[in-house]
């Protein structure tokens, strides 16, 4: 079933579908690097799951992005075969682990903003991207209970666990102004009714984040600083190593299949 | 000639499912259509969660399956809409999940409300759900972790019998 949208020129569509599907499949194998060295076996198989259902989320936007851009290129393709300038994830997203509360941290504040943003999607004039909303809603509102509950635990826990939260933060906060920023495609997208603008998703995040920083005694920074250029190619110098590990494969023995 | 979807039906009723065996593909809810394509037979399946590795190997199964029965001419489908839910679990595969010691999700929990202060309450332990133990009954359990052995399920532990056990969460 193709629902292509006749409302918009398929190369914004495309560019857009590239920026959810690879923000999910960099953030998942970010989370996958934890397979094996959690803090204790619960983490380790939650941290596990939730990679997984990333990389299935990354599945249905990018094998969309495949039939959009029509080139023959399915979601393996655009997953194993493209250097990080093609890469259209947020700068958050690609960002190292860290320590455990690092990447918890890093979850809490993508989770929260991919609820806000599917939950919108769910009513797209594109019933494919609808579809994929609903799917994925239901898995980040899940992942979104647990980060928000470690988030707490840890952040109101000893005063190790809150001051690395606390740091985690500091960290982490530079660049989620880049996850609200609207450009030519995000306005073309919302004129469209494809897809919410960026910027209207915010308060409702920052509602969320608020609220559950409050629970956890930290404190939300104030600088309103983004470091920007994910979604449209300029990436951190981390995407290059993350990429040369996950498309090992295919770089070494191109067009390798099961 | 063509065999009846009933009949269909009743083959893919035999299929367990890879991971929890106990239960059947249609005990979980996800073949969600059984049609004839003029002679090709379709058959339609939702995913449980998205990246769920058991996927693929649940479309080897319904084809072996059905190749076993005489099925030449056959095609899958995957369908996302209406999303899978815990809800259309079978009453007899809720009943197999518990004597398997995995506890059934809570009945019609899975369209549960969102936003923040549903998230806040939940999280604060206000509105915890009540897991009750597949093995004892007692209703005094507590969450270990959100995740258990595999996407569907979450870990908990009974304060009764101390034995851990599955849940498989709403969804």
């Amino acid at each position: 079933m193709v629902t292509r949208s006749e409302h918009i020129a398929s190369d914004i569509l495309f560019e857009w579908l590239l920026r959810r599907g690879d923000t999910a499949l960099i953030l998942g194998h970010r989370v996958s690097e934890w397979c094996g060295h959690a803090p204790v076996l619960e983490e380790d198989i939650a941290l596990a799951n939730i990679a997984l259902d990333l990389i299935g989320q990354s599945r249905l936007w990018l094998g969309y992005a495949g039939e959009v851009e029509d080139k023959g290129r399915g979601e393996n393709e655009l997953a194993y075969l493209r250097d990080a300038w093609h890469f259209r994830n947020v700068l958050l997203a690609e960002q190292p682990n860290g320590d455990f509360g690092n990447t918890l941290m890093r979850q809490f504040l993508i989770d929260a903003w991919q609820d806000a943003l599917l939950e919108a999607l769910k009513s797209s004039a594109d019933e494919r991207i609808a579809e994929i909303a609903v799917k994925a809603g239901k898995e980040v509102a899940y992942h979104l209970d647990r980060s928000s509950d470690l988030v707490i635990r840890l952040g109101d826990g000893t005063p190790e666990s809150h001051r690395r939260m606390q740091d985690a933060l500091d960290t982490l906060w530079p660049y989620v102004g880049e996850m609200f920023v609207a450009d030519a495609v995000d306005e073309a997208m919302a004129e469209a009714g494809l897809a919410p603008d960026p910027q209207t998703l915010k308060p409702g995040w920052e509602e969320t984040v608020a609220a559950v920083f409050k629970q956890a005694t930290l404190t939300q920074p104030q600088s309103d600083f983004a470091h920007k250029g994910g979604l449209t190619g300029r990436h951190s110098e981390h995407l290059g190593h993350l990429l040369s590990e996950m498309q090992f494969l295919q770089r070494a023995y191109p067009g390798a299949t099961w | 000639m063509q065999v009846s979807t009933d009949t269909v039906w009743q083959w893919l009723s035999e299929v367990p499912d890879p991971e929890i065996p106990v239960i059947s593909l249609t005990d979980l809810g996800i073949i969600r259509d059984v049609s004839w394509d003029e002679d090709t037979l379709v058959v339609t399946v939702t995913p449980t969660y998205t990246g769920c590795p058991a996927t693929s190997v649940i479309n080897l199964d319904i084809e072996t399956k059905l190749r076993s029965c005489g099925i030449d001419d056959l095609r899958l489908e995957q369908k996302l809409t209406p999303a899978w839910t815990t809800d259309w679990l079978t009453a007899e595969g809720r009943e197999k999940l518990r004597q398997y010691g995995i506890a059934p999700p809570a009945e019609e929990q899975a369209q549960r409300g969102g936003g923040t202060d549903a998230r806040v309450a939940r999280l604060t332990g206000l509105k915890n759900l009540v897991v009750a133990c597949p093995r004892c009954g007692s209703q005094n359990t507590e969450k270990i972790s959100q995740f258990g052995s595999t996407p569907c399920k979450a870990a908990y532990r009974c304060r009764a019998c101390l034995e851990p056990f599955d849940y498989f969460k709403c969804h």
